[in-house]
């Protein structure tokens, strides 16, 4: 559906630089002669990994670059006006007047002591478009426009009382609060859950048709951008790539880069990750789903939660005095098999990990490690049996000692078991690390030195020291760019096959769950609302909740378009 | 629907590392020389180290600076404002007020240094207690450092030399009782932080015994914080020690603690100044510079 | 909302409780004999008849067990009643009470000052456009924590007094003798609270919400003061006990400096005189400060954090965690 660009674009970059100043006195190029156009009522997306640049981009529009940055060269036009000579003060008139913005996290972006009808009706304020006494009364009416529900009592509540989608929505009565030309959304959705994220976008589009406002979407995600975008400009360290049509792009790739980050995309993949030609019959096999009896006819499995329950203690003086983070959860994980459990945040996921790996104590229900009960065990019990199952973590910044190297980080749970002697250990740190395929000369590097990717793979890396049974994955490439997540996926499903691994998954993003799963659960509020073979969830879900997960996975308009 | 292979095109994993990451050195030498280079590099920071190592030489080595007495004064040149011969110039006994207040670093110094540890064993221990073992002992800590917060650090250490009575070392316990609280609540939110880390339950998940995890994750990531905070209350105690001197407790004169020597030109004010200002100065100059160094370590950490 | 209240008011009970204890046992238990200082009169503590020295113990009830002197001293402390001076004999509430007003004056005056400056200060630090303004600004706080109060002080008379007859150097003859003092007791109190808002007002500027007062269009101005300032209040605000504990405190050396009359020279001269219960009575007053401005502290936040509410413990025990936080790095 792309429309044809009025002749003169709402935005118009031309040839934009931006560095920033380092410590030490230089400057680093963030953005290299970036060209871009935004025609009136025209979506387009920015595309890029981090640091590629696609922020600053986005901020330069606005005039709002992070300390130290600086617009070296370029030209920056709006509706024709040239931009680049203004004073401060000029641009405060321009922001919020005629270019809006819909910031990256709407939980931390709405001032927590104001109410957030009065944080609308300041953009009215501050430019002088209504009277002051008017303005709370617009304010309501732009909440009611952002698909705010009983917008009047909402306007008087904090941004607290909200949820995040709400307070999304808030930002975006903001931003077109005084009905601006030009819409910068700075990745709007990422922290939100998926299924609101959804809805967000899908407004935030329909808003943009029916008023004509130019858009500029910013994100990492090209199935996002597939969905939302007319045009699609992708960037790479700060330079264009590529850009064009969204559908044509995504048909046609024509930079490798682009092909690439097509083809690492989770919510553009469609399908199980498979090793290569070894083991890969089974693996289809598998993949097609219900065919296989759940449990009979398989071994017995590696992991069985039965029925656990885990409630917290809330403070004296909460309503409740427990609240149940976990209620009632069965689930099986096989030998060399992966179960993934899905869910948005607060569903349970992550307590059902910890009870998985009892670091948690279930406060009812049974965790039977390889045929043996473990609920209860403690002490130098726990410690034997912490041998078997390892964890690998969300963000591999804080999963690893910054005062220890990467030797000493894969040797540490070889150590604390007194595995072997020096020489033995180091040789096997060696092969780790070799297994993971980072070379050698890591192991003296401290984790500061590596990149995200390669942090993950030191704590896969670490987990594999013992020769575990079970490695529980809590989102393991959540924290990491496109790219580098699929690498880490293909390491993780090769590891699997090579060292026959059952896998406890755990993820927001069933795009990836996709990729790994043999079984899936999917979690709301503590339980288990439907569990199955992977294709079967997927495919053909039967409850309402699992259909909403799938319908909101991005990438539909592409994948309807390429996959047939 | 396709079959995804591991024959896909392979993209180079794009996230460059921190660039502000410098090459991680393990050993000692390279350390202090990377300390070194970091110092040298801020002017503000070197001057402030500057003027502590030369404050603690005046302490060690008096003579070295000065050949003064500070004690025997010659009574023919009382009251003689600053010049080539007396740098600080002289009291009414003739004593040159420069000769004094190197002397009086030792005093002054050895008084803060004791004050510190009291504070830095006592506090750290509490705050270790109540950080690593939580339950009641963190509840019993907490209620703790709230009294020691709700009574004034200076009226505390008062009441301790009441009971006590004057002198240095008194002094320096009613100091460093003072600062029990501040110690004991930084290193306990430092541990707690440390000991709730992502990297911890790492090590507690791969089997690693607690005294393990306390030794070699917990106590080295907590001591940063700690270290600021080491530097931050030797300019504190440089303030309440000379106060204390100040009023009267510490070293009964003519010891040329620095506190009393502002104290003794309290007499002079309309006629000579450099007696209070100089060595107030000296003070002023020191605490600064603790402060300064205590920034420096902070940044440090939270870089790390 | 009132068992609120009350929860709180008993948790400063406690803390009072707490703090007249510690007190109690430092004085009385560790090793100088308070009844051997008095009978000696100043003199040499062996030359005491020791006759003499059993009856200034009964009279003073110094000859019972501790716990029994202990329990004594909490129940006339409850009803306000902490013995009589050692020197004088005269009541050593009295004695509190009568050098009070003269001390209030000053703190007030102090804390009015501190306030007003340091806020000043700490948004003059950050708001100017010119980078070297800010940084010249910013560099006063620290200079303002490092300085002595005595060295203040005295500087001050030096210069306001002597070599300028402005000011009076001493006594407390009127507003004009309040000046100085005031200067002197508020510099530290205003600095340190300029670090702690300019510390938090930095942190609050990097905050998303303030570049989503930017992209409204919003002023310099504006953004700093409606947005950032109003944030960055919060935690400044919690050691408002604090400072008016640390002003107490300072009244000490403040009143010395300018011989002028209140509790701070009461102190040191109990001090001096080893005179314990006129001490004790001190220090537990100066508690009771802390527990009351604490407690209206905690009354007033939620108005200034609309996250807070008032009946969650949870929320008291956050507000004490960022007290004693914010009172470190001060």
């Amino acid at each position: 559906m792309t429309r044809t660009t009025a002749s003169t674009p709402v935005l118009e970059i031309s040839g934009l630089e931006v560095a920033y100043r380092t410590a030490d006195g230089g400057h680093r190029p963030a953005v290299r002669g970036v060209d871009l156009r935004v025609g009136a009522g025209e979506v387009v997306a920015l595309v890029g990994e981090s640091g590629s640049g696609k922020s600053t981009t986005a901020h330069a529009a606005l005039h709002l670059l992070p300390r130290g940055g600086e617009v070296t060269a370029g030209r920056l036009r709006l509706d024709g006006r040239d931009l680049s000579g203004l004073t401060e003060k000029e641009w405060q008139d321009v922001r919020g007047r005629h270019v809006g913005l819909v910031p990256q996290d709407p939980t931390v972006s709405l001032n927590p002591v104001v109410r957030v009808g009065d944080q609308v009706a300041e953009v009215l304020v501050v430019h002088g478009l209504v009277r002051r006494a008017d303005a709370r009364v617009r304010a309501v009416e732009l909440l009611r426009q952002a698909g705010v529900d009983d917008p009047a009592a909402r306007a008087r509540q904090y941004p607290h009382q909200l949820s995040g989608g709400l307070r999304q929505r808030v930002l975006i009565a903001i931003a077109i609060a005084a009905g601006p030309r030009l819409i910068v959304a700075d990745e709007p959705t990422s922290a939100l859950d998926v299924t609101v994220q959804r809805r967000i976008l899908d407004h935030l589009d329909a808003l943009a048709r029916e008023t004509g406002t130019a858009v500029l979407l910013i994100t990492h995600d090209l199935g996002v951008a597939a969905d939302r975008a007319d045009r699609i400009v992708v960037l790479q360290d700060g330079v264009v790539v590529e850009e064009g049509p969204a559908a044509r792009l995504l048909d046609d790739p024509r930079h490798p880069y682009t092909r690439a980050l097509i083809a690492a995309a989770p919510s553009l993949a469609s399908s199980r990750l498979v090793v290569g030609a070894r083991d890969g019959g089974a693996r289809e096999g598998a993949a097609q789903g219900g065919e296989a009896p759940p449990s009979s006819a398989e071994p017995a499995p590696v992991l069985a939660l039965d029925g656990v329950r885990k409630e917290f203690a809330l403070p004296r003086g909460a309503e409740r005095r427990t609240l149940v983070a976990v209620d009632d959860v069965s689930l099986a994980v096989g030998p060399g098999r992966t179960y993934a459990l899905v869910g948005e945040s607060g569903s349970g996921k992550t307590t059902t990990a910890r009870l998985a790996l009892r670091l948690e104590r279930p406060s009812a229900g049974r965790v039977v490690f390889r045929g043996e009960d473990v609920t209860a065990a403690r002490g130098r019990e726990l410690r034997s049996l912490r041998r078997g199952f390892q964890v690998v973590y969300q963000s591999p910044y804080a999963s690893l000692d910054p005062r220890f190297t990467v030797e000493q980080i894969v040797t540490e749970p070889l150590r604390a078991y007194g595995v072997g002697d020096r020489a033995e250990r180091a040789d096997r740190v060696r092969s780790l690390i070799d297994d993971v395929a980072l070379p050698v000369d890591v192991l003296r590097r401290g984790p500061r030195e590596l990149s995200g990717g390669q942090r993950q793979r030191v704590a896969i890396a670490r987990a594999l020291a013992l020769r575990p049974d079970l490695v529980v994955l809590d989102e393991p490439v959540s924290a990491l760019d496109v790219s580098v997540q699929a690498q880490i996926l293909e390491l993780l499903v090769r590891l699997q096959a090579e060292h026959g691994l059952a896998y406890l998954f755990v993820s927001h993003d069933l795009a990836v769950v996709r990729q790994v799963a043999d079984q899936v659960g999917v979690m709301r509020r503590g339980r288990i609302v439907e569990q199955g073979a992977a294709d079967q969830i997927l495919l053909d879900p039967q409850e309402d909740y699992t259909r909403e997960l799938v319908a909101a996975i991005p990438g539909r308009r592409a994948r309807s378009g390429t996959s047939t | 629907m396709t079959l995804q292979t591991l024959t896909r095109p392979v993209v180079t994993d794009a996230s460059a590392p921190d660039p502000a990451a410098t090459p991680a050195r393990h050993g000692g030498a390279r350390r202090a020389l990377r300390g070194a280079r970091h110092v040298l590099r801020r002017p503000g920071l070197l001057v402030a180290v500057a003027v502590l190592l030369v404050v603690a030489a005046w302490a060690v080595a008096p003579q070295v600076f000065t050949a003064q007495d500070p004690l025997v004064g010659v009574p023919a040149d009382r009251l003689q404002p600053p010049s080539g011969a007396h740098w600080f110039g002289t009291d009414h006994l003739g004593r040159d007020v420069y000769a004094r207040a190197v002397h009086g670093a030792s005093l002054t110094l050895r008084t803060t240094a004791l004050a510190v540890a009291v504070g830095l064993v006592l506090g750290s221990l509490l705050g270790l207690l109540a950080g690593f073992l939580r339950g009641w002992v963190d509840d019993v800590v907490g209620r703790l450092v709230d009294v020691l917060l709700a009574i004034p650090s200076i009226l505390l250490s008062l009441a301790i030399i009441t009971a006590l009575g004057f002198g240095p070392v008194k002094v320096a316990i009613a100091v460093g009782i003072g600062s029990v609280a501040t110690f004991a609540r930084v290193m306990r939110a430092e541990v707690l932080r440390v000991s709730t880390s992502v990297y911890v339950e790492a090590a507690r998940a791969s089997g690693l015994r607690w005294p393990a995890v306390l030794g070699r994750h917990v106590l080295p990531n907590s001591s940063g914080p700690v270290l600021a905070l080491v530097a931050l209350d030797l300019g504190t105690a440089v303030l309440a020690v000379s106060a204390l001197s100040f009023l009267g407790y510490g070293t009964p004169p003519p010891a040329p603690e620095w506190g009393a020597l502002v104290s003794g030109g309290r007499d002079y004010l309309a006629t000579a100044w450099w007696l209070t200002t100089l060595p107030g100065l000296v003070i002023v100059a020191v605490v600064l510079a603790a402060n300064r160094v205590s920034r420096a370590l902070e940044k440090t950490g939270e870089d790390q | 909302m009132t068992r609120y209240v009350l929860r709180r008011a008993g948790q400063g009970v406690f803390v009072l409780w707490a703090a007249f204890t510690v007190a109690f046992f430092v004085l009385y238990l560790l090793p100088s004999d308070p009844a051997a200082l008095v009978a000696s009169g100043g003199g040499e503590v062996s030359q005491v008849d020791p006759t003499q020295l059993a009856a200034l113990r009964a009279e003073h009830g110094l000859d019972r067990p501790i716990l029994v002197q202990y329990g004594d001293a909490l129940l006339g402390a409850l009803a306000g009643d902490f013995g009589a001076s050692y020197v004088s004999g005269a009541s050593a509430t009295a004695l509190v009470a009568q050098a009070l007003p003269e001390t209030l004056r000053l703190t007030g005056a102090a804390l009015l000052v501190a306030v007003l400056g340091g806020t000043a200060v700490a948004v003059a630090s950050v708001l100017p456009r010119a980078r070297f303004l800010r940084q010249a600004l910013s560099a006063l706080p620290p200079l303002g924590v490092a300085l002595p109060t005595f060295f203040v002080g005295l500087v001050l008379l030096q210069w306001f007094s002597f070599r300028l007859p402005v000011f009076p150097a001493i006594g407390n003859e009127g507003a004009v003798s309040l000046v100085l003092p005031t200067i002197t007791l508020a510099v530290p109190a205003g600095a340190q609270l300029a670090q702690i808002l300019s510390r938090s007002l930095r942190g609050t500027l990097g905050e998303p919400y303030v570049e989503t007062a930017w992209a409204k269009g919003a002023s310099r101005a504006r953004v700093h003061l409606a947005h950032a300032l109003r944030n960055a209040a919060i935690p400044a605000f919690t050691v408002l006990g604090v400072m008016v504990g640390g002003l107490l405190g300072g009244a000490v050396v403040t009143e010395t400096v300018f011989s002028r009359q209140g509790l701070g020279r009461l102190t040191v001269q109990s001090v001096n005189q080893q005179d314990v219960p006129v001490v004790l009575a001190i220090v537990v007053f100066s508690a009771l400060v802390f527990v009351v401005v604490t407690l209206v502290v905690d009354l007033v936040y939620p108005v200034l954090d609309p996250r807070i509410q008032l009946r969650t413990p949870r929320a008291a025990s956050r507000r004490a965690a960022s007290r004693r936080a914010t009172a470190v790095t001060a």
